[in-house]
C-alpha cells in the first residue's frame, strides 16, 4: 500500500513534463475538486453528516481572500484567514444543527439555508462585488498566489489534494476517526457508551470547513474571478457531494477516485457538448451515476472495486 | 399566487429533491401544448398531471422503491441524482432560453373597486382550491386514501391489514407528482420559467412544507402564506432581491425551535 501510493505520488509529481496544456488543466481541476470532496469526506463520509451546505465555505474562503488582496495582503497569508473564517462558519452551522439534533433531511437542509444566505448577502452586498463578483487584477506574481504557468496550479492543487488526505488519514487512524465511524453508525448508541457526539462531530465540521475555505482561496486565484451563484451557489455544494458519495464516502480513496472518474467525465462532455450547444449534457450523466451508485452500490465505488478484486 | 401554487405543494411529503424539476416539465408540456397544437395551459393541466403521474409512479417503481428500506440520506441522493437528469434533458430539449405560455386568459383583468384582480391568477388560485379540496377528501374520505395515510403512518402496520403497500407508495407518488404537473401547467401562462427554475421551486416548496409541517395541510397553507408574505414584504422595505433571506431565515429558526413544523405533530 505504501508503495503504491509512493509510486502514484511520483507519477503524479512528474506528469506535467509529458502532458499538454489542456489536460494539466483538467487535472488541476480533478486535484481541486479531489481536495474538496476529501474535505467533505471528513464530516460527510466518516460521520456521516450530510453536508449540502459546502459551497459556503469555499466562498467564504474565497471572498475573504480576494478582498484582503485589494487591500494589499498576499493571499497566502489570506488563504489562512478564509480558511478560519469559514471554519467559524462551519462551527456555528455545525453547534445549531447538531446542538438542536437535527439528523438526515433536516441536517441537509440547514446547510443549504445557510449556503443560500450567504449567496444572497454576497449578490446584494455591493463592498463585496454584489451580483457581478470580484475581479482580481492580474499580476502574475507568485508572491501574490499567481501564476502564468499552469503547471504551478497543477502542483498547489495536487498539494491541496494530499494535504486533505493527509489529514483524513490521520483522523482515520486515531481514536478521532473510529469515533466519527462510530457516530455514523449509530449515533444513539455511541452516545450511551459515553462518547461527547456533539465535540465530535463539531470538530470533523470545523476541519472541514477550514479546508473548503483554503480551497476558496485556490478557486478565486485560479479563475481570477468571484461570482456569489457560482461558489455559494447549490450547484458547486452538488459538484462537493457527489463526488466522494460515487466514489466511496467514508473511504480515504473514495473522494479522489470520484473525482478522478467525474471531472474529466463532466470537462470533456462539458467542452464536447457545450460547444454543439447542448448544455447540462454531463450533469446528466451525474445525475445517471448518481442513480446508479445510490441503487447497486451504496457503498461507492472504491469498497465495490476493493471487494471485486478481493473475490478475483 | 404563490398560495395557490403552494397549496399544492405542501401536500407531497415524499423527501422529493426533484419536485421542482417535475414542476418544471409541468410547464413545458403545457408549454408544447400551446405552441405546437394551440391548447391552453387551462384546458391542458390534466393532461400535464396525467403525464407526471405516469413520469412519478415509474419514478417509485423502479427508483425509490429498490431501497425504501435504506436510509433517508441514501433516498435524498436518489432524488437528487433524478433532479440532475429531469433538469438537464429540460436543458437540452428545450434550451436555456426562458419560456413562456400565452394564453388570452392572462391578458384579461377585472376591476373589483380600487383593485385590479388578474384573471389568470384567479383562475389560477380556484383550480388550485379546488384540487386541494378534493385531494383532502379522497385522503380522508376514500378507502385508497385511508390505506395511502395509514401506510404513511405505520408502514409496518399497513402491511399487517394485509395492503399493498408498495402499491399505495406507487400511487401516492404519482399523485403528487401530478399535483405538481397540474400546479406547473397552471402557472405557466403566469411564471416566465427556464430549466434552473426547477432547484429554485423544490428549494422554496421545501421551506415551505418544513415551516408548515410536514404532512400537514393546514401547515402547509400557513407556511405557504407566511414564506410569500415574508417575501413580499422583504421586497417592499428591502431590495427585491434579498426578499429570499426572509424565507431561509425563518426556516432556520423554524428547524432549530420547532422541526416537526408549525403544525407539525411533534415525533419523539
Amino acid at each position: 500500500m505504501k508503495w503504491a501510493t509512493g509510486l502514484a505520488v511520483a507519477v503524479l509529481l512528474a506528469l506535467p513534463a509529458v502532458l499538454s496544456g489542456y489536460a494539466v488543466t483538467i487535472f488541476v481541476l480533478i486535484f481541486f475538486y479531489a481536495f474538496l470532496a476529501q474535505a467533505w469526506n471528513i464530516v460527510g463520509g466518516y460521520a456521516g453528516q450530510l453536508s449540502a451546505g459546502h459551497a459556503a465555505f469555499v466562498g467564504i474562503g474565497g471572498y475573504t481572500a480576494a478582498l484582503l488582496f485589494e487591500r494589499g495582503v498576499t493571499p497566502w497569508i489570506g488563504m489562512f484567514v478564509g480558511g478560519a473564517l469559514a471554519a467559524v462558519l462551519g462551527a456555528i452551522v455545525g453547534y445549531l444543527g447538531f446542538r438542536f439534533g437535527l439528523r438526515g433531511f433536516y441536517f441537509v437542509l440547514l446547510t443549504v439555508a445557510f449556503a443560500e444566505i450567504c449567496r444572497i448577502l454576497a449578490t446584494n452586498i455591493d463592498a463585496v462585488g454584489g451580483a457581478v463578483g470580484l475581479y482580481i487584477t492580474f499580476t502574475g506574481n507568485p508572491r501574490q498566489f499567481q501564476f502564468q504557468d499552469q503547471r504551478a496550479y497543477y502542483y498547489i492543487a495536487l498539494v491541496l489534494m494530499l494535504l486533505a488526505t493527509g489529514v483524513a488519514a490521520l483522523i482515520e487512524r486515531r481514536r478521532f476517526g473510529i469515533y466519527l465511524t462510530a457516530i455514523r453508525e449509530d449515533e444513539t448508541a455511541c452516545e450511551a457508551l459515553g462518547v461527547d457526539v456533539l465535540r465530535y462531530k463539531l470538530l470533523a465540521m470545523i476541519v472541514s470547513s477550514f479546508l473548503a475555505g483554503l480551497g476558496g482561496t485556490f478557486y478565486a486565484f485560479q479563475n481570477f474571478s468571484l461570482q456569489p451563484g457560482a461558489v455559494f451557489g447549490i450547484p458547486l455544494s452538488v459538484e462537493i457531494v457527489i463526488r466522494p458519495i460515487i466514489g466511496g464516502a467514508g473511504t480515504l480513496l473514495g473522494p479522489i477516485l470520484g473525482s478522478f472518474i467525474l471531472t474529466p467525465l463532466g470537462e470533456l462532455s462539458r467542452s464536447y457538448f457545450g460547444q454543439s450547444g447542448l448544455h447540462g449534457a454531463h450533469l446528466i450523466v451525474y445525475g445517471v451515476l448518481l442513480v446508479t451508485v445510490v441503487l447497486f452500490m451504496p457503498q461507492g465505488a472504491y469498497p465495490f472495486l476493493k471487494q471485486l478484486f478481493k473475490r478475483a | 399566487m404563490a398560495v395557490g401554487l403552494t397549496l399544492i405543494f405542501g401536500v407531497m411529503r415524499v423527501v422529493n429533491f426533484a419536485h421542482g424539476d417535475m414542476m418544471v416539465w409541468g410547464m413545458y408540456l403545457a408549454f408544447v401544448f400551446a405552441t405546437r397544437l394551440g391548447v391552453d395551459p387551462y384546458l391542458s393541466f390534466p393532461v400535464c398531471a396525467a403525464a407526471l403521474f405516469l413520469l412519478g409512479v415509474v419514478v417509485q417503481r423502479g427508483l425509490v422503491d429498490p431501497i425504501i428500506a435504506a436510509p433517508h440520506e441514501m433516498q435524498i441522493l436518489l432524488m437528487l441524482g433524478v433532479a440532475l437528469v429531469l433538469e438537464n434533458t429540460a436543458l437540452l430539449v428545450f434550451g436555456p432560453e426562458p419560456a413562456r405560455v400565452r394564453s388570452p386568459l392572462a391578458r384579461l383583468t377585472w376591476d373589483v373597486g380600487p383593485l385590479y384582480v388578474d384573471v389568470a391568477r384567479l383562475v389560477t388560485f380556484a383550480v388550485a382550491v379546488v384540487l386541494t379540496l378534493a385531494l383532502s377528501l379522497f385522503l380522508f374520505r376514500t378507502d385508497l386514501g385511508r390505506l395511502i395515510r395509514a401506510s404513511a403512518d405505520n408502514h409496518y402496520g399497513a402491511l399487517v391489514i394485509g395492503a399493498d403497500v408498495r402499491r399505495i407508495y406507487a400511487t401516492a407518488f404519482g399523485i403528487g407528482a401530478a399535483c405538481v404537473g397540474a400546479a406547473g401547467a397552471l402557472v405557466s401562462p403566469i411564471l416566465p420559467f427556464q430549466p434552473p427554475t426547477g432547484l429554485s421551486l423544490s428549494v422554496t416548496s421545501f421551506n415551505i412544507v418544513i415551516i408548515g409541517g410536514m404532512g400537514s395541510l393546514v401547515g402547509a397553507f400557513i407556511g405557504g402564506l407566511l414564506v410569500s408574505v415574508a417575501e413580499s414584504l422583504g421586497a417592499v422595505f428591502l431590495r427585491p432581491s434579498l426578499k429570499e433571506l426572509f424565507s431561509f431565515s425563518l426556516l432556520i429558526i423554524i428547524l432549530l425551535f420547532r422541526p416537526a413544523g408549525l403544525f407539525g405533530k411533534r415525533q419523539s
